[in-house]
């Protein structure tokens, strides 16, 4: 898309507004998810079926004082909340939302996006160190190595998808998944080892349940945000929860067709009017929102259902089964596209 | 080219925007009632005791020098991701393929030592 | 949009020298370590700039995503306190200093005597072509396939050595 930077400052507004919204969204889906899960009815006082609670935590947030401990060093106290909201939001802009809707389209978004990923230690590690207490510490040192950990099977799952498509553009990654109806040929089928492990190593990176170590409460109090409050702590959440919603989103656009439509090809054919049409646009905007909200969906559910695991176990996966399987799995989809060939 | 990263650099600078709007309201707003026992690093209620920018384990330093040889292997190996089906159609996929195996293998040997020798046990 | 490119040029090239200065200055590791990436990311724009957009992403990628996580685990692991201060002279770093120098003028001397020798470099658009993704892996899996090798092996050199130094039975 060639437009003035105007118009891509506002539609990189409304993207960052439509992350921010469906953040307290997610978090008001979650509370009530879990209240059901666990039997009882989640938020129910503010607003209709308490679906302004969000809000209101937002406004009690920053009426909250903003605590910064003695000895702890107070620019990188602010800097390191400030990292996790920035990368969180900027990877929004690598996602296509429909054909030709995408905010920074390059040859290689996906690798743009593993790279904000891995900048994204940086935020944990450092809201860890300089806190200057010994439960931060901690939970920003276990939550980076794992992270580093789990990068490298993600970059390989990630790596097994552009062999297939041959390209590091996530739209040509979606196009290329057009074919079959626009469904037998989703990544997901034709590479479902990948999606498995690219699904996990996505937890792992977000650091959502079963793979939220560093906020283990038992051990760890707060983890790396022990000493945060108000605001800052409400960065961290915030940043959680548009994390695992662009996690949503990436794992739609490498592994379920993105925005494409299910049989679109054949609805095309059946209605032509509709090729190239705005409503089309707005169909595939809507396709993708909820193909990405089903994922929003597992993450909270596989959250409130699986339990959390040890920090041996947790490295023992990543390092001896993930790494391996997703070497191998690579190799093998190379092999296979050569037999194909 | 530059041009196609100007829309993220764009997305970059509306999220510091927001963030920082974020931070300087909440700090302008909120209460500044702090107190000694308030600015105390958190311990369970106990006082602090000792330093807490303390030493730790070995093995996280360990982890991320591992992680830096794994991450230049499979930086190598987008570009090659990339151009494989070229390859394929040029005919000389199988020639390339086992040039990746041959690499991928040398590599597996390390992390195979690795986790042979224990470097990778976090008990 | 043409104009951009140089002037982001000296913007990032620019702000890359302030972070390096920022670096060397700051007393404190960690906030060196934080220039040093600022520094890392300039220089990423300036691939930009030049239009090697793989290399770029690599460059964050592989040294602030993967080589200065490591060094802010060192800083960590070392808990080094702030550095003591250079005040105090010393006469082997007057020393070390005026050789320095020396060797620094000996290089701008040459280096800019050496500037009619270099080659003209390609237009933006040529390296474009050249920098490509697909370009770069048809030169690294075919003419330069040997030396990836070599590399393979240095990689696992690197893995096998951390883990025999850090595994290492107290004697």
């Amino acid at each position: 898309m060639d437009l003035a930077w105007y118009w891509t400052a506002l539609i990189a507004f409304v993207i960052i507004n439509f992350l921010l919204i469906s953040a307290s969204v997610l978090v008001y889906a979650e509370r009530k998810v879990s209240g059901y899960m666990q039997n009882r009815p989640g938020p129910n006082r503010v607003g209709p079926f308490g679906f302004l609670q969000p809000f209101a935590d937002v406004v009690k947030l920053v009426f909250k004082e903003n605590i910064v401990p003695t000895l702890a060093n107070p620019f990188v106290h602010s800097l390191a909340p400030m990292m996790m909201v920035v990368i969180a939001m900027a990877a929004g802009a690598l996602i296509p939302f429909a054909r030709g809707v995408v905010i920074a389209d390059m040859d290689v978004s996906i690798l743009v996006l593993l790279a904000l990923t891995s900048i994204s230690v940086y935020g944990v590690t450092l809201a860890g160190w300089s806190s200057n207490s010994k439960y931060s510490l901690l939970g920003g040192l276990r939550s980076s190595a794992q992270m580093i950990s789990y990068e490298l099977s993600m970059g390989l799952a990630v790596l097994s998808v552009v062999l297939i498509s041959s390209s590091l553009n996530m739209v040509t990654i979606v196009e290329d998944q057009a074919g079959g109806f626009g469904l037998f040929a989703w990544n997901v089928f034709r590479n479902p080892v990948g999606c498995i492990l690219f699904i996990v190593t996505a937890f792992a990176e977000t650091n959502r349940a079963p793979f939220d170590l560093p906020e283990a409460e038992q051990e760890l109090v707060g983890g790396y945000h022990t000493e945060y409050s108000g605001m800052k702590f409400g960065m961290f959440f915030l940043a959680e929860y548009v994390n695992f919603f662009v996690a949503s989103f990436v794992i739609v656009t490498l592994f379920f067709g993105g925005y494409l439509l299910p049989f679109e090809s054949v609805i095309v054919a059946q209605f032509p009017a509709l090729a190239d049409s705005y409503l089309l646009m707005a169909l595939q905007v809507l396709t993708v929102i909820l193909k990405a909200g089903f994922f929003a969906y597992v993450f909270i559910w596989v959250r409130w259902t699986l339990p959390r695991f040890k920090y041996t176990q947790l490295m023992t996966l990543g390092w001896k089964y993930l790494l391996p399987l997703a070497l191998v799995n690579a190799l093998v989809v190379a092999v296979v596209l050569a037999i194909l060939h | 080219m530059l041009s196609d990263f100007t829309p993220l650099f764009i997305q970059l600078l509306i999220a510091i925007g927001l963030s920082f709007t974020l931070l300087k309201a909440a700090a302008l707003i909120g209460p500044k009632r702090a107190n000694t026992i308030k600015l105390t690093s958190y311990e369970s209620g106990m006082d602090p005791i000792g330093s807490a920018r303390d030493r730790y384990s070995v093995k996280f330093y360990l982890v991320a020098m591992i992680f830096i040889v794994f991450d230049v292997e499979v930086v190598f190996l987008y570009p090659w991701a990339v151009t494989f089906s070229e390859f394929l159609d040029a005919g000389v996929g199988l020639g390339v393929l086992s040039v990746v195996f041959l690499f991928v293998i040398i590599l597996a040997i390390g992390l195979l030592y690795d986790i042979k020798k224990g470097g990778l046990e976090f008990d | 949009m043409l104009m951009t490119a140089p002037i982001m040029f000296f913007v990032f090239a620019i702000v890359a020298l302030a972070a390096a200065l920022g670096m060397l200055l700051s007393k404190n590791p960690v906030s060196s370590a934080l220039w040093l990436i600022l520094n890392l990311f300039c220089v990423a724009g300036l691939y930009l700039t030049l239009n090697a957009e793989f290399i770029a992403v690599i460059q964050v990628l592989v040294y602030a995503g993967a080589i200065m996580v490591l060094f802010v685990f060192v800083i960590m692991l070392l808990n080094l306190a702030e550095l003591p201060d250079l005040k105090k002279v010393e006469w082997r770093r007057i020393i070390a200093f005026t050789m320095g120098m020396g060797l620094l003028s000996m290089l701008t001397f040459i280096s800019a005597n050496a500037l009619d020798m270099l080659p003209n470099p390609p237009s933006l658009a040529a390296a474009a072509e050249n920098g490509s993704v697909t370009n770069l892996g048809k030169a690294l899996f075919t003419v330069y396939a040997m030396p990836l090798e070599i590399i393979g092996i240095l990689l696992l050199a690197a893995t096998i050595g951390a883990v025999v130094i850090a595994k290492r039975k107290p004697v």
